[in-house]
């Protein structure tokens, strides 16, 4: 008989020594994977590295696809702490861009400096009342958050198609169904590819850190996300809390929307969030819902996303290839928390040694 | 050449992260026995019971069964010995019957529900035990006494000889207590064997033939029944000889401080729950609360805290009414009350978190700004396992649900006696907990009522509640039957009230 034991709490050696093996399994497997493709795996694995830290440019590249994976997990974070399941970042990512593109449009000459805050602002209100309308029924009619978040991704999406393919459908592009590109002063202003996003991020890193480990509100949110009842014992005021976690967890996804626009597509249009508000969710709980664990998971989420883009060009393999490698890398991962938690022991031995 | 021992348990040693939980424990238990293994809450009897049934597996030691050296690794071996273990919360399905409970996971089942061969085992074991086991009743209408009934049946339904009971007299009454004497008495005279943990004195004295006392995980001595008593028991359990008594300290009361005027509460099936409960609380006593279990108990502290509706009525505390604030309005109003409320990990206490921020829980809200420091509080938590000698890993990063029953209510009192309060409602502040634990309880009660402050305590041990208490109130469905000073009652009068009866003073 197999038996599956809970482990005592692992050391931090053995956390890094099981996880640095699993990324090595997961290299081994893929390498079969590649070779099949036709290439060589130590080349490719060196390719991976050169292609996310091998320049400057390839290294802005890199912390591009970091930066609104970072903040989105951030922000899933914030509303996982209560137990409140959000997995909406998707349609709060869209909404977000949806309301920056708002202030480009009602107002298209205001002086830089402004016009990024304020895109920055309603980004922000925008993703906010995305996720406040599903806690508002939840609190209200007890729905359950869950679907509610998920099927307002749908809507968010079928939202922006309606905008690039007929509201705001750009007249200069020819019949091509896209909304006109930002003009240039609601880019975000970049040096060699490193664009103004990172500095925000950054900040946000810091602020979320306070929030969540030293501040009133955090360990409000996390008191109420364990008891409602403790919550309430001690006086909490739980519509107020509910409100401002929706608020901030909404509100840094569509912060998000803004980013991507101003800083990396230049335009709304349903293809800026490649899935990332889903990826966000992985992140986050991978990281046990702590701000350091989230910056660096994020960045090795960004490693695997650039290493598999810059891969398919460098080595000319299948797309398919490239992400197949990236889902082997994440499998293994996901499967080692298994092994950090459990230990399988079988009667058989023990018996002998007994 | 060991035939008479069933089971046999040397040198088991059990470790987790830091605490021993098991140092070293020798037990036997012989054939046709009860013996029962006696402890302070987190002595070890749990722990110890649960390598026998293969829960936990020992980190040291051996375990030999009817002479055997044998390796137990989950309670399916344990029940392959003939080794059952009766969980303390039953587990059954609700809305199966008796006979579907039983046939339900059990190896002697075939494809198809044979249920007259149950039908006919359960009528002779039934017989032979006096068990009161109605085969096609749903379990959702039992009782707890049926459940446990069901629960002991299963266990020996499916071959056990060796029965481990984990606190079975916990949830049930008196009457419901002598039955399951009753039984285990004809188990053990039809071959079995029986293992109880309890920590209750009179019964260990009442049905087991040999005793064990644990302590701090050890094994401090295996005596026989007939060569021992409550009194030098009491001692082992508990290390020095104590004064196993409830003291009464001599206060002259003070101001009236809190005052309830008719209050009203009714619950969600509109269930009259607390009807026209009117009583004073005075500075410097402490006034008990007695009531037979769910007889409005839980919603007069809830509803004085703020945390339960009130329909009507008034809740007055130095001169404001406070009645249908929230606690978060009550803590605005500047009144500093203690309410160490009968859920503790549910309610009192978050259970994931650390003793540092279980404390932290109650003084946040006091720095300014936006921020929190867990300074304070890291000191208070320090001088509060240190001065209620709570036994614990660390005040950090280990969450309170991994200490024991006694060491969360202790970090749950001390916390609220240490935000010095102008009001303390405790309800059950003891339940659960052992002598040496509850002692250093009622002793800090004792040292807030010198401080002059009102208490509340709800209590469900009468002897307790008269020689701790200076007034009992006695609640009866939701009614108060009567206020009485217990220097001046008697038990069995209380115990009238109790049951609905008036006192004859408040008739008038």
């Amino acid at each position: 008989m197999i038996h599956i034991v809970k482990k005592e709490v692992s050391k931090t050696r053995d956390k890094i020594l099981i996880r640095v093996g699993a990324v090595l399994a997961a290299l081994v497997l893929s390498s079969i994977i590649v070779a099949f493709a036709g290439a060589n795996p130590i080349e490719l694995y060196i390719g991976i590295f050169q292609g996310c830290f091998g320049s400057i440019h390839r290294f802005g590249a890199t912390i591009e696809k970091m930066v609104p994976l970072l903040v989105l997990s951030l922000g899933v974070m914030v509303a996982f702490k209560m137990q409140f399941w959000n997995i909406g970042a998707e349609g709060q990512f869209l909404m977000g861009a949806v309301g920056a593109t708002l202030v480009v449009r009602l107002l298209p000459n205001l002086p830089l400096p402004i016009m990024l805050l304020c895109m920055a602002l309603l980004a922000f209100i925008f993703g906010a009342i995305w996720l406040m309308i599903p806690a508002f029924f939840k609190a209200r009619f007890g729905t359950n958050e869950t679907l509610f978040t998920l099927m307002l991704n749908y809507i968010a999406l079928t939202f922006v198609t309606a905008l690039q393919y007929d509201f705001w459908k750009d007249p200069a592009a020819n019949g091509m169904p896209k909304i006109a590109n930002l003009p240039g002063n609601a880019l975000l202003p970049s040096i060699s590819g490193f664009n103004l996003s990172i500095l925000f991020t950054v900040i946000i890193v810091l602020v979320m850190y306070f929030f969540m480990n030293k501040s009133k509100i955090g360990f409000e949110i996390a008191v109420l996300g364990e008891s409602e009842n403790t919550a309430r014992y001690i006086g909490i005021n739980i519509t107020k809390t509910v409100i401002i976690a929706a608020m901030v967890s909404g509100g840094l996804c569509g912060l998000v929307g803004m980013f991507q626009i101003s800083g990396v597509s230049g335009a709304l249009s349903i293809e800026i969030t490649g899935g990332l508000g889903f990826t966000a969710i992985i992140v986050a709980w991978l990281s046990g819902l702590k701000v350091p664990f989230v910056v660096m998971n994020s960045f090795f989420f960004a490693i695997l996303l650039q290493g598999a883009s810059y891969i398919q060009t460098a080595f000319q393999i299948p797309g398919s290839v490239a992400e197949m490698v990236q889902a082997i890398v994440l499998f293994f991962i996901l499967g080692s928390e298994f092994i950090l938690q459990y230990r399988i022991t079988s009667d058989k031995k023990k018996r002998e040694v007994a | 050449m060991n035939n008479d021992y069933v089971v046999k348990m040397k040198n088991i040693t059990k470790v987790f992260g830091k605490v021993k939980a098991l140092d070293h424990v020798e037990f036997s238990l012989k054939k046709g026995e009860v013996h029962a293994i006696l402890g302070e809450n987190g002595a070890g009897k749990s722990s110890l019971m649960n390598v026998l049934n293969g829960i936990y597996m020992p980190d040291e030691g051996s375990v030999e069964v009817k002479g055997q050296v044998v390796n137990i690794s989950s309670p399916k071996d344990a029940l392959d010995l003939g080794i059952g273990m009766l969980p303390q919360h039953y587990k059954l399905v609700e809305a199966f019957s008796a006979i579907e409970n039983i046939a339900a996971g059990s190896r002697r089942t075939t494809p198809f529900l044979n249920k007259k061969k149950i039908l006919d085992e359960m009528g002779k074991l039934i017989d032979k035990l006096g068990m009161d086991i109605e085969p096609f009743k749903k379990v959702y209408e039992m009782s707890v006494a049926e459940k446990q009934s069901l629960e002991i049946f299963k266990v020996l339904y499916r071959g056990a000889d060796v029965l481990i009971l984990d606190e079975p007299t916990a949830v049930l009454t008196p009457q419901e207590i002598e039955n399951l004497f009753g039984i285990i008495r004809r188990m053990v005279s039809n071959g079995c064997s029986v293992i109880i943990i309890t920590h209750k004195l009179e019964e260990v004295m009442e049905i087991s033939d040999r005793i064990t006392i644990m302590r701090k995980g050890t094994t401090i001595q295996t005596v026989k029944k007939s060569e021992t008593t409550p009194q030098e028991l009491a001692g082992m359990m508990v290390g020095d000889v104590m004064e196993l008594n409830v003291p009464f300290l001599e206060v002259e009361r003070g101001e009236k401080s809190l005052e309830v005027k008719s209050m009203t509460a009714i619950d969600r099936n509109k269930v009259t729950i607390l009807d026209n409960v009117t009583f004073d609380l005075y500075a410097g006593e402490i006034l008990g609360v007695a009531g037979i279990a769910g007889s409005g108990q839980k919603e007069l502290c809830e509803g004085i805290a703020g945390l339960y509706p009130i329909k009507s009525g008034e809740v007055v505390f130095e001169g404001e009414n406070i009645v249908g604030k929230t606690p978060e309005k009550i803590y605005e109003m500047g009144i500093s009350l203690s309410f160490v409320p009968e859920d503790r990990l549910g309610m009192g206490l978050v259970s994931s978190m650390d003793i540092i921020d279980n404390v932290l829980l109650k003084d946040y809200r006091n720095k300014k700004g936006l921020g929190i420091s867990r300074v304070v509080s890291r000191g208070k938590a320090e001088l509060l396992v240190e001065k209620l000698n709570v036994s614990t890993p660390g005040i950090e990063n280990h969450a309170v649900s991994l200490l024991s029953g006694g060491n969360i209510q202790k970090i749950l009192l001390g916390r609220e006696i240490a935000l010095d309060p102008k009001l303390m409602i405790t309800a059950y502040a003891t339940r659960g907990l052992d002598v040496g634990s509850s002692q250093i309880i009622y002793e800090l009660l004792n040292a807030q009522k010198a401080k002059m402050k009102p208490i509340m305590y709800i209590g469900e041990d009468l002897d307790v509640l008269m020689s701790l208490c200076d007034r009992i109130m006695v609640l009866c469905e939701g009614k108060v039957t009567g206020i009485v000073d217990p220097r001046k009652t008697s038990k069995e009068a209380i115990g009238l009230m109790m049951s609905g009866v008036m006192d004859e003073g408040e008739k008038q």
